[in-house]
């Protein structure tokens, strides 16, 4: 009982936060709203059993993702309502394609029958947890893809620091070099000032 | 009782929600991001959810590596977004017309 509570509770608020997403005039509450969809998400993956990706799911989304977005959000000075414009144009045939693609989804789901025979045999080792039971696969029989998605990260960051670092010209910078090198005995010179005379 | 069907049907609404979202927000970027999110986020909760209704680990292991593209995706997209203000001012998908695609 408690667990069916559980999940619509999750679910429904899933849902809600994912179109307040899309319906939100500010972005910044767009943002918000995503997190709530992914905290929500968390719920129902942990109601799963993936305790180890609901866990993920927060640090990378809440902790990482979301921030990214609402740093740019708010470090853009953009007129967002401008940006809205004709969302009445778009509706119906947004409308129209949503609803399509629903039916096709909730037809594949109706139609789908599982076969016996196409089963795998079950990976999950019985008795450990969640994390232990990605360890022992992700290093052994995913090795190559989890290198390949550490690569994918390394290329992601590159990038990222490649297309908003920027040079500018006539800033001041402390230049390290040159305050190694300077020599003192070009920077001091001794001067014989005589009584009553200057320099 | 909670099955397979349940988790499928709200990864569905999601996935639909987030497409809807790319069409009604077609001039923002930063919400078109978000709406990507919101579907990759529908084919993780699908990933984990045969993961568990068929007893294979397999399905959460791409739904990490689905996580980890995601988040490469995001920090790339908006890279890309903070260089294009920089250079013209503005972020609406209409007036990205540099390369003449």
């Amino acid at each position: 009982m408690i667990q069916v509570l559980a999940f619509y509770l999750f679910a429904v608020t899933a849902v809600i936060a994912g179109v307040m997403v899309v319906f939100s005039r500010n972005p910044v509450h767009s943002v918000l709203w995503l997190i709530f969809a992914f905290f929500s998400s968390a719920g129902l993956f942990v109601m799963m059993g993936a305790e180890f990706l609901a866990m993920l799911l927060m640090i990378v989304y809440v902790g990482a993702v979301a921030v990214l977005f609402l740093f740019v959000v708010m470090m853009l000075d953009v007129d967002f309502a401008e940006l809205r414009g004709r969302v009445a144009e778009y509706l119906p045939i947004g409308l129209a394609i949503g609803l399509v693609m629903l039916m096709q989804l909730s037809f594949g789901f109706l139609a789908w029958q599982e076969v016996d025979a196409a089963r795998p045999a079950e990976t999950m080792a019985r008795g450990v947890g969640n994390a232990h039971q990605l360890g022992e696969v992700i290093y052994t029989k995913y090795v190559y893809a989890f290198q390949a998605s550490g690569l994918i990260l390394l290329v992601a960051m590159i990038g990222a620091i490649v297309l908003t670092l920027r040079h500018r010209e006539g800033v001041k910078k402390q230049s390290v070099m040159s305050q190694l090198y300077r020599d003192p005995k070009e920077a001091v010179v001794m001067r014989d000032v005589k009584p009553g005379g200057s320099l | 009782m909670i099955g397979l069907t349940h988790y499928l049907g709200v990864a569905a609404m999601l996935f639909v929600i987030g497409v809807f979202g790319i069409f009604l927000n077609r001039k923002n970027i930063i919400i078109i991001l978000m709406s990507i999110e919101l579907m990759l986020l529908a084919v993780n909760i699908n990933f984990v959810a045969f993961s568990t209704h068929l007893g294979d680990i397999g399905g959460q292991v791409f739904t990490l590596f689905v996580l980890t593209v995601a988040a490469a995706e995001a920090a790339i997209g908006l890279a890309i977004l903070v260089c294009f203000h920089r250079n013209r001012g503005t972020i609406a998908v209409e007036d990205v017309n540099m390369m003449k695609g």
